[in-house]
């Protein structure tokens, strides 16, 4: 190569001279970019640029449409386009205009117009599909410039859906003899492997050949794929741990060409991917881990060179060494090497070392203390940034004892931190500190008042739900309950009488919610004050209107006596005119509430918290009202989507476009549909599931996000016991007095610190006692077996268990007086439904009266209450998945040639189902015959050939070809020869291109006896589309969302398979024994089931019973599938 | 890598390349965002930045600044090498680079880029040259056959 190198390099500069836009600056004054640019950097006001570029646009558009301009001209028009689009003006026009170039120019041409093009248009665009064809044309070109050209593009942008046209070319390109070319064949593989997965599955195999490929390019190219897969699925791939270690083994001792020396250092890019898929492949595994001990052991001992990039491996062999299973003498020196970093004077390598702490700390808190002053310097650090990591840092090493020093700094940090991201996030964090560790009721509300004030809007909304369900839910003790309480309203009260405008909005929700429940414990606290203080915000200009209805709740919860009625009369008077419907009933109710106390104590009862209510999702209590109402002649309700199914049955033809009426339907369907719980579930906005996770594990252990703890007590720990040891005996106790804990730590800290301590210093290690306080111990703790809680103050009660099956659904009382989804209508509602279903049992004219209020709020109410007449769900959940049952017949133990010929099917797939054993062809020498295995994720084609001659036949080569199906052979190197009597086996991995109701597969056979001439013979292998249908597992909800991705469709009615009332049932029992169908949900008269076809592609049924019939809808994102699947539903049901 | 940028110290983009799919006001957003972030560092920080969920890395380069956006698992050392590398084959090319030469000659910097990484990961480690070789060659205008009748080498 370095000829070639040479010559072009020699070249360059009278190239340059050719061509318009000379290589150097100089040169360019000449070119009319160059005067573009020199025009503009001569400009004094935007104004005036714009001016310019507009002109210049101008003439660029005149020039490119004009058809005299040579492909060389519209190069030059291009480049100038493209400068513009890069100052921020649009040149729109030119696009077209760039594919032309791209498909027209050549070479330089070329290559800017697909410049000009991948910087124009984005994946989505839809000139791109303009560009598919060129690329088709010129990856199938001879020039090679063009091949890497278009490699390039495709690799850059490309349309989705477009990939099936181009991928066998690019496959084509990994048997290229230039490298170059296999290099970008492998990198646009994997950028197809991002963007869909699916595409690419069927060449797995050549990602290995490029792993052992020549040329260690294509072989570092193809590691990105690798690194993909084995982290999505790293069980896959532990047979290649040996080669990865092998190949590491040989970069990092040189044994690669000098070229790929970067800095002296051998090809650092390829070390650190390698690094990156042993971690991946080590992690949890043992066994695995081993092998890769030595090599991790030789990459830290030969990166030694002071320079960037050592340094980038040493820390991503660090990382590996952390991620894998332990060893005691690696981790030593990868903590000594963390230590390098850290205690570096480069800020790089600082920020880095503190990185590598934070990911360490949890398994070895041990390596913070011994940073300790390196840590309390970083807090004070100039830079920002560095300063954001130690905080990130000391979040990991929180505990009950270190918590208020580190929440302190936090907020500190949190004051003058001026990025949204950074705020969200450290907000979070403290957030979730103070409810761990919070020593006392007073900081813990005084933190949590921080962290409403500072986080404002912006913050996690779980944050404030989290908060005010610790605060309704109670701990164990009572007393604390109240004091806790007592002081948030004090606090609150205290917080209102100042300033209330400047705080936030969510802060505002949480302080009015929080004396509505509790403002009562306050006993000199009259409730009318406190409706005061609250209806000044309401008078509040910037106060939202979210944060209004949120007030007006609170008031509903305490208008009490007469000065509070007078307050509450006024304020529903002022909102009951709203604009704002959720306004005007909160106002309603405020006005009906506060006239009717006895109502009012029914239906905001005082501290009834905990007590969870029963909801009455199927809203029975309507019941009669609707039954009334049919007496009365009203016509019965009917879901939206029913009504549209029938009208489009009274239609002999249906005029509706194909998909645009399902959307609207399911989604109709889905509100109206109150019997499923799930709605319920997702809506209550309180209920936080995420959050609770953090709680549950009650223990001292911090929640590790992504670092799993490896460590086992007979691993590194039992090694190091001796020093942690001495460690505890030197850990200051909190007892001691800080002058003592000062020279304790002193003598501890193995950092260099100066024995004469000066006074600045002696600051810094009391900061650093109170901030490393209890991590050592915690250590201990765990060294000695002992699990121990921590000193939790806000302990969760457990959870009070919730009923997620039947029509009723609990939900904590104080949630549902709480809006807190006052911005969706339609959950508002549900929850005001839910009160009045309370009332429904006792007061029914009450109810009416509620509901009559409802009904003016939101007409569309009425209609769907209505909806649950008699319903009587019944939720049968099929928990248990669909096991592969084979639907064709097994085999006959009859044909006694069979029997003997499945005895050779491979071990590996003799656990599986086989098809029946058919033959294929034969003529006097030799017999074939096939089956097919179905396993879980694949269908394997096995093909014997049976030798009935007496001589070996040899040269066997059989070829298998099919329109419908991918075919690639599965294992080992194919049969050549077979010996006389006895068989050969081949195994073949079948997917579906093209589903149809029957697939088949055509092969030849060609083979030579040992006298005569070769001879061949043709076969096919017919088998059913339901040998690739596998059930897939999926939840309602996903279910409701791939349903409305879907755009191929088909309906039929099927016979109904006759049960009784659980005909249902049995028919869709039947479909998933023969079809291997999974059944989601089976909600009254209505299923879902869903299955795949092999390699991820879903179809999705909807069965509902309708006059006897069983109405289904396929739908699938493959085109014929739905149709294909119609097919064998009506056989499988007509067989029965 | 999902993005880099190069733009000069008065703000003005010089470069970019999306690895990403990303809509035309996003990446608006992201250049605008980087520029002040990044043009606000004192001299001698880090040289790493935290953005929304993304890793920036960038390093000045007299008066261009080179700025990437990278993933969580990305190594931020080797990334400031890759930048580094970079502007050793832009240097190689034009000899002894400056702003002016990527200004005047930026979609040379493109096909550089181009040839250097693809998709955001390194495709060429070895040899600076060949990068180079390939950028030019294309005027040479090799064919398939002229190659096979070269001498190996």
């Amino acid at each position: 190569m370095s000829d070639v190198v040479e010559k072009t390099l020699t070249a360059l500069p009278s190239l340059l001279s050719l061509d318009s836009q000379p290589g150097s600056a100089k040169l360019s004054s000449t070119s009319k970019l160059g005067n573009l640019v020199r025009g503009i950097t001569e400009l004094t006001s935007k104004h005036e640029e714009e001016k310019l570029i507009q002109r210049e646009l101008a003439s660029i558009k005149e020039q490119v449409s004009s058809p005299n301009t040579s492909m060389r001209q519209m190069k030059e028009l291009m480049v100038r386009a493209i400068y513009c689009e890069m100052l921020g003006y649009e040149a729109s026009f030119s696009y077209i205009h760039a594919i032309k170039l791209a498909q027209q120019g050549t070479a330089l041409e070329k290559r800017v117009g697909y410049l000009a093009v991948s910087l124009f248009l984005n994946e989505s665009h839809e000139l791109l599909l303009l560009l598919v064809n060129t690329v088709l044309k010129d990856l199938q070109s001879t020039n090679l410039i063009e091949v890497c050209m278009a490699l390039t593009v495709v690799s850059q942008m490309f349309p989705k859906d477009m990939i099936p046209a181009i991928l066998p070319l690019v496959e084509e390109k990994l048997n290229h003899q230039k490298e170059i070319i296999r290099r970008k064949a492998v990198l646009a593989l994997y950028k197809f492997y991002l963007i869909a997965p699916n595409q690419v599955q069927h060449i797995h195999n050549k990602f290995r050949k490029a792993l052992c490929d020549k040329d260690p390019g294509v072989m570092t190219a193809s590691l990105h794929i690798y690194l993909q897969m084995i982290q999505e699925n790293p069980e896959g791939y532990k047979d290649l741990t040996a080669s990865f270690v092998t190949i590491l083994k040989q970069v990092v001792g040189g044994k690669l060409p000098m070229d790929f020396n970067y800095h002296s250092v051998p090809a650092p890019w390829l070390q650190i991917q390698l690094l990156r898929i042993l971690s991946a492949l080590g992690k949890n595994d043992q066994s695995t881990s081993e092998i890769m001990y030595d090599v991790l052991d030789e990459s830290l001992r030969r990166a030694e060179m002071n320079h960037n990039i050592t340094y980038a491996i040493l820390y991503e062999c660090v990382k590996c060494i952390y991620t894998i299973h332990p060893k005691s003498d690696l981790l030593e020196k990868a903590a000594k090497c963390i230590g390098n970093f850290v205690l570096s004077p480069k800020i790089n390598l600082k920020y880095l070392g503190l990185k590598a702490l934070t990911y360490v700390v949890q398994q070895d808190p041990k390596l913070a203390l011994q940073h300790q002053m390196t840590i309390i310097e970083c807090l004070d650090h100039p830079d920002l940034i560095i300063k954001r990591e130690t905080l990130e840092l000391l979040f990991r090493i929180t505990n009950a004892q270190n918590v208020t020093v580190i929440v302190e700094k936090m907020l500190d940090f949190l004051r003058v931190s001026t990025d949204d991201y950074t705020t969200i996030d450290l907000v979070g964090k403290v957030a979730e500190l103070a409810e761990k560790y919070a020593p006392d009721n007073e900081w813990f509300i005084e933190t949590m008042n921080t962290v409403f004030s500072v986080g404002g809007d912006m913050m996690q909304p779980d944050i404030p739900n989290s908060f005010l369900k610790l605060l309704s839910e109670g701990f164990d003790s009572v007393e604390e309950d109240r004091k806790l309480r007592l002081f948030a309203v004090d606090s609150y009260v205290s917080l209102l009488q100042g300033e209330p405008g400047k705080l936030p909005q969510r802060f505002l929700q949480v302080i009015s919610w929080v004396l509505g429940e509790y403002s009562h414990l306050r006993a000199e606290l009259q409730p009318s004050t406190v409706m005061r203080l609250l209806s000044k915000l309401l008078d509040t200009k910037n106060t939202s209107s979210e944060t209004k209805t949120w007030v007006l709740m609170t008031m509903t919860k305490l208008c009490e006596g007469a000065a509070g009625v007078s307050v509450a009369q006024e304020v529903s008077e002022a909102y009951s005119s709203s604009l704002d419907t959720v306004l005007r009933q909160r106002a309603q109710e405020l006005q009906h509430l506060s006239q009717d106390s006895e109502l009012r104590a029914r239906v905001v009862p005082r501290d009834a918290g905990l007590e969870p209510l029963e909801v009455d999702s199927s809203l029975s209590f309507l019941d009669g009202f609707v039954s009334e109402a049919l007496a009365a002649g009203a016509a019965p309700y009917k879901p939206p989507h029913q009504r549209q199914e029938e009208l489009a049955q009274a239609k002999a033809l249906s005029l509706e476009p194909y998909g645009l009426s399902l959307p609207i339907s399911i989604s109709s369907c889905s509100i109206a549909d109150r019997q499923s719980p799930t709605l319920l579930s997702m809506s209550s906005g309180l209920s936080g599931d995420s959050t609770d996770l953090s709680h549950k594990g009650g223990s001292t252990t911090l929640k590790l996000d992504g670092v799993k703890r490896v460590w086992g007590k007979e691993g590194y720990l039992a090694q190091r016991e001796p020093v942690e040891e001495t460690a505890q005996v030197e850990v200051p106790s909190p007892f001691r007095s800080p002058s003592q804990q000062a020279e304790a730590d002193s003598s501890h800290s193995q950092t260099p610190t100066p024995v004469p301590t000066p006074e600045p210093t002696q600051e810094r290690q009391q900061l650093a006692s109170s901030l490393f306080v209890g991590l050592s111990s915690q250590s201990s703790v765990c060294l000695m077996g002992k699990s121990e809680s921590a000193p939790q103050r806000f302990k969760r009660k457990a959870k009070s268990p919730s009923s997620s099956s039947g029509a009723s659904e609990q939900i904590s009382n104080s949630l549902v007086s709480a809006p807190s989804t006052v911005d969706n209508l339609l959950c508002d509602n549900l929850l005001d439904a839910n009160i009045s279903s309370e009332l429904a049992v006792s007061s029914p004219t009450q109810t009416s009266r509620l509901s009559q209020s409802l009904t003016t709020a939101n007409g569309t109410c009425d209609v769907e209450l209505t909806n649950t007449k008699g319903s009587n769900p019944s939720l049968i959940r099929d928990i248990s998945v669909a096991v592969a049952a084979d639907s064709t017949p097994h085999e006959d133990p009859d044909k006694p040639k069979d029997l003997c010929l499945s005895s050779h099917l491979p071990a590996e797939l003799s656990g599986f189902s086989h098809s029946e054993i058919t033959p294929l062809c034969s003529n006097q020498s030799l017999d074939l015959s096939a089956c097919h295995v179905q396993q879980k994720d694949s269908l394997v084609l096995v093909v014997f050939i049976y030798n009935s001659s007496y001589s070996d036949i040899q040269q066997i080569l059989l070829e298998l070809d099919s329109d419908d199906l991918e075919v690639s052979g599965v294992c080992g190197s194919p049969v050549q020869e077979v010996g006389s009597q006895s068989v050969a086996v081949c195994q073949y991995s079948l997917s579906v291109k093209r589903p149809s109701v029957h697939v088949e597969v055509g092969g030849m056979v060609s083979y030579q006896l040992p006298v005569g001439t070769p001879q061949s013979a043709q076969f096919s292998y017919r088998l059913p589309l339901t040998s690739f249908i596998r059930p897939l597992t999926l939840s309602t909800e996903e279910y409701g969302t791939m349903w409305l991705a879907f755009s191929h469709d088909t309906k039929q009615n099927l016979t109904l398979i006759n049960a009784g009332h659980e005909s249902l049932a049995a028919t869709l029992n039947v479909l998933k024994k023969k079809l291997q169908l999974h059944i989601v949900e089976i909600i009254g008269l209505e299923g879902i089931v869903a299955c795949r076809l092999l390699q991820d592609q879903p179809c999705l049924m909807h069965c509902r019973v309708h006059a006897g019939t069983l109405a289904v809808w396929l739908r699938s994102p493959v085109p014929d599938l739905p149709d294909c699947l119609m097919y064998y539903c009506q056989r499988a049901l007509q067989e029965h | 890598m999902r993005f880099l940028l190069l733009f000069s110290r008065q703000g003005k983009l010089r470069l970019q390349k999306w690895f990403t799919p990303m809509t035309d006001r996003e990446k608006k957003k992201v250049i605008r965002d980087m520029m002040t972030l990044v043009l606000a560092r004192q001299p001698r920080t880090c040289n790493f930045l935290q953005w929304r969920d993304l890793k920036i890395v960038y390093k000045r380069y007299a008066s261009l600044y080179f700025c990437t956006g990278l993933d969580d698992q990305d190594n931020e050392l080797l990334t400031l090498e890759v930048l580094h590398r970079y502007v050793e084959l832009l240097d190689k090319y034009f000899g002894n680079v400056c702003e002016l030469d990527i200004i005047f000659n930026f979609e040379k910097a493109y096909f550089i880029l181009d040839e250097f990484l693809m998709g955001g990961e390194v495709l060429e480690t070895s040899k600076i040259s060949v990068g180079v070789s390939m950028e030019e060659a294309d005027t040479l205008q090799e064919t398939m056959e002229e190659y096979m009748s070269k001498p190996a080498y």
